[in-house]
């Protein structure tokens, strides 16, 4: 009997030619692709394609192409479902796999356009006017009551006025990835440039490393099933903290990072024993509905001196009638992920087939917030595969107030989607807690490429804003009159709140 | 005949964009001036509008009937005159009823039967109703233009009048014989639309009561604007800038009670780095009131004049995109979109500026009060039905598709 009816996805190519047989690959590759025996022999079956090899190769001389194996045609079995069947039939379990959906359903932002001022409005010239990206991201009443001062101005009345807000230059956030399944250094990355760039990163449900202190005003400290890490001293170092209910690329299921990964630093962050699993459950076990999760909300803030408490949930079918009872509920912020949102690991079945477009979310969440007269009550924060700056004005012209970069970051500090991460052998010393591979990462250079990253989109965005004639990111927010659609049918045009290109 | 007779509901189903040229003159004395100073200034900016719009607002015209509702009215034709007037002696007791004094103008044709109404509410019906004056007024404004076809309230205040049509203001401002009348305030339009609505109920000043605005300008930010007011309830339906300019200038006077300087910072907001560079109490409530009502901010191009009995407030966007004069002589305080305006009223005056951006500039006649309406307490949805004749149904919130 064959070992396996799967064959190599990729085939690793190497001009011996050109090589110095310099081993450096050998060096390079966590998933251990080549021997050396005078000069490198790859094994294809190990490859991910996650070009770690191709880039470090000092003599240019190696190539991943895809496996082309002819598949007798077949649109509904397709190699991808063919191969599904026979590893399942290999190993009889659940298929793992990592980062977002990859599947081909309609990117609903590539079907969006936005508008730009032409003759009877001015655009405006980011170059020389102001460009306000500065957003507040929490609860805000509905008016604002002042009183005299007694000199001809205005104070604000007692107990009025914006409280408790987490303020930021850029409307982009960090995603939650939690330490544990990214490295340390991943962390120490984004902790940095959050608080370079007057934004947020989120610890993800793995708790807070002594090392992140520094950053702790830049740090949303996240509070999951698990539960993992989460004490008094946890909630108070957080300029907010986050009630995990669910992810985009794992809607209604729970987490689990292998002992594996759980070494001597992660344990102690954790707060579990070196070498166990640290298993998340699907729900919270305190919370069975609705009123619970106001209970949770507010012993959060009791626990931490009314800092706001934002929660995360999978954007699902039913995420704007979810969404309203959790801003009643008292949430601060609203952190919506759809379903082509990365993770560390995911039941395939599950990544691929569950959950709806963050598009769609955004736009179902805001009108209900609105029809309920209750939008100012909760900020709401989308996720779940923002590509460019482009995706984060469409984002905010749809109704959000920020987005949150998951996938994107790490891209940042070379992540190349090979959707790997829960092997624990990222070349790219990302997703691992291999002490040879997370050297590679210096937080240093981490930050600084996350601090390019998000001023380059941030400049983008200000040109956007520039060309739509506004000088304020709040006058795009919902502003949905600003998108056109192209190729959308009426019925998601009318879900979207936009109208169609050319009326 | 009653396919002809349009709905007045709404100007056009879609957005229209425009610029325009605008005029606001108040003498904060009280003294009296001629509507001809307010033709003359809106004549020299003839250029700033494409004869599809202009009109005027006068306060403190009506020295004979100063505490009744003064009703503009504009008829499609005579069926709709007479069921409004029907309306009319339901609900009040009119004391004069004439045609609106007009001569014939070159350029002006197709103007509507306009007629105006000098009326109080029925004391006993006021009283059954248990509603202030105000509310009942705008109740009833609110009835007509929503069910009588073919008829519009162009304005309903006190001592005040709206004239506008479609024309060259000059041309309106003629027709409408204004250097007959006498006020201490007075506001103009000239309107470039950039389409042919022919609606002479479109032109400006908008007005609801004695409030009346004028507006020059294209609000980039409508598309949040409109959907942030449909939250508290109002109906944006006109398609219009200035629509939302009035319902945010309701919310937060009226409804959120804002001193009127903080609403106007509220809608021009100043930015950020010099918010950041205020003493801390100003900061607070500066950024609260900019991250609160940040989706009320107008934003791009706008100069707006906003008038009401007790005198004028004019304000420029928060960068200054659209032109806005002020000039002083004594106790008159006069604002145009252009200097050449204000020259041609007061051709020395003993100061004249360019208004910052954001900052408003205000004129308040002496012993009058200041505009707040304490009176009315209607929901904005009623409110927005009565501006725009939509039906009373127009408090269900539909998806802005």
């Amino acid at each position: 009997m064959p070992t396996s009816f799967i064959q190599p996805e990729f085939k690793v190519k190497i001009d011996y030619d050109k090589c110095h047989k310099c081993g450096r690959c050998v060096q390079q590759c966590g998933w251990g692709v080549y021997n050396f025996n005078e000069r490198p022999i790859p094994d294809d079956a190990k490859c991910r394609a996650c070009h770690r090899c191709v880039t470090y190769c000092p003599a240019h001389c190696i190539s991943i192409e895809k496996n082309q194996l002819a598949y007798r045609d077949n649109d509904n079995w397709s190699p991808a479902a063919r191969k599904a069947v026979w590893r399942q039939a290999e190993t009889g379990g659940v298929l793992l796999t990592s980062m977002g959906n990859p599947l081909p359903y309609t990117r609903i932002f590539d079907h969006l356009v936005l508008d730009a001022c032409q003759v009877t409005n001015p655009s405006i010239d980011p170059l020389r006017e102001p460009m306000e990206l500065r957003t507040f991201i929490g609860h805000k009443p509905d008016s604002v009551g002042v009183e005299s001062d007694g000199q001809g101005g205005f104070r604000l009345a007692e107990g009025e006025g914006m409280k408790n807000n987490l303020k930021l230059d850029t409307p982009i956030l960090f995603s939650p990835m939690s330490y544990g399944s990214v490295s340390l250094n991943v962390h120490k990355s984004l902790a940095m440039a959050a608080q370079r760039l007057g934004t947020f990163m989120n610890t993800g449900e793995g708790g807070l490393h002594a090392d992140l202190y520094p950053y702790q005003d830049n740090v949303i400290v996240q509070v999951a099933s698990g539960r993992f890490g989460v004490n008094p001293d946890y909630l108070n170092r957080g300029a907010a903290i986050e009630i995990k209910i669910g992810q985009g690329a794992k809607p209604g299921i729970g987490g689990h990072l292998p002992g594996e990964k759980i070494n001597k630093e992660v344990s102690g962050t954790r707060m579990i024993p070196q070498g166990t699993d640290a298993i998340s459950p699907a729900p919270h076990h305190d919370i069975y509905s609705i009123e619970d999760l106001r209970q949770l909300i507010y012993a959060l803030k009791e626990a931490s001196g009314y800092k706001p408490v934002g929660v995360k949930i999978a954007a699902v079918h039913n995420v704007a009638a979810i969404a309203s009872g959790i801003v009643r509920a008292g949430a601060d912020y609203v952190y919506l992920d759809g379903f082509k949102g990365g993770t560390g690991a995911a039941p395939q079945v599950i990544r691929d087939h569950i959950g709806i477009p963050i598009e769609i979310a955004i736009a179902a969440v805001d009108q209900r917030l609105r029809d309920e007269g209750i939008r100012n009550w909760a900020s709401v924060i989308a996720a779940g595969s923002i590509r460019s700056s482009a995706d984060v004005a469409k984002a905010i012209a749809l109704g959000a107030d920020a987005v949150a970069i998951g996938s994107a970051s790490l891209m940042a500090l070379g992540c190349h989607l090979c959707q790997s991460c829960h092997t624990g052998s990222c070349s790219w010393g990302i997703t691992t807690q291999k002490p040879e591979l997370t050297r590679r990462i210096d937080p240093e250079w981490g930050a600084e490429q996350l601090t390019n990253l998000v001023h380059a989109w941030s400049h983008e965005l200000q040109e956007i804003l520039g060309a739509l004639g506004v000088n304020a990111v709040e006058s795009l927010r919902g502003s949905r009159e600003r998108l056109r659609s192209i190729g959308l049918d009426e019925q998601m045009n009318k879900v979207l709140g936009v109208k169609p290109a050319g009326m | 005949m009653t396919t002809a007779r349009p709905r007045y509901a709404e100007e056009a189903s879609y957005k229209i964009h425009g610029g325009c040229g605008l005029m606001g003159i108040c003498d904060e004395s009280g003294k009296l001036m001629s509507g001809e100073d307010a033709i003359l200034a809106m004549a020299v900016q003839h250029d700033r509008g494409n004869g599809l719009g202009g009109g005027f607002a006068g306060y403190g015209i009506y020295p004979e009937f100063p505490d009744h509702f003064a009703f503009h009215m504009m008829y499609h034709d005579i069926q709709a005159k007479e069921e409004a007037e029907a309306l009319f002696d339901q609900y009040f007791l009119v004391d004069l009823a004439e045609p609106m004094p007009t001569r014939p103008v070159k350029g002006i044709a197709d103007a509507p039967l306009l007629w105006r109404y000098f009326l109080n509410p029925y004391p006993n019906k006021l009283e059954e109703s248990e509603l202030s004056a105000e509310d009942y007024v705008v109740k009833a404004v609110m009835q007509i233009n929503s069910s009588v076809d073919g008829a519009f309230v162009a304005s309903s205040g006190k001592n005040m009048g709206v004239f506008k049509g479609v024309g060259y203001p000059e041309e309106i401002g003629h027709y409408f014989r204004l250097e007959e009348y006498e006020g201490h305030t007075w506001t103009g339009h000239n309107r470039f639309p950039t389409n042919t609505p022919g609606w002479w109920g479109g032109a400006h000043p908008f007005a609801l009561l004695d409030w009346t605005i004028v507006h020059n300008g294209e609000i980039s930010s409508y598309g949040i604007n409109s959907r942030y007011l449909e939250q508290f309830g109002y109906k944006c339906t006109l398609g219009t800038d200035t629509e939302v300019a009035a319902y945010l200038f309701d919310l937060m006077l009226r409804r959120h009670k804002l001193p009127m300087e903080l609403a106007c910072k509220a809608l021009a907001s100043p930015l950020w780095d010099e918010i950041d560079r205020m003493p801390e109490a100003e900061q607070a409530v500066m950024r609260s009131l900019r991250a609160v009502y940040g989706p009320g901010m107008l934003n791009g191009p706008f100069a707006i004049v906003l008038g009401f009995n007790g005198g004028m407030v004019a304000l420029n966007d928060r960068i200054k995109l659209r032109p806005l004069v002020a000039a002083r002589k004594g106790s008159i305080l006069m604002v145009a979109s252009e200097e050449s305006a204000i020259r041609a009223v007061i051709p020395e005056p003993d100061s004249i500026w360019m208004p910052k951006a954001g900052e408003p500039t205000v004129a308040r006649v002496q012993g009058m009060e200041w505009p707040i309406h304490g009176d009315l307490h209607l929901s904005p949805s009623d409110i927005s039905c009565a501006v725009t004749g939509t039906e009373v149904s127009c408090d269900t919130v539909e998806v802005n598709a």
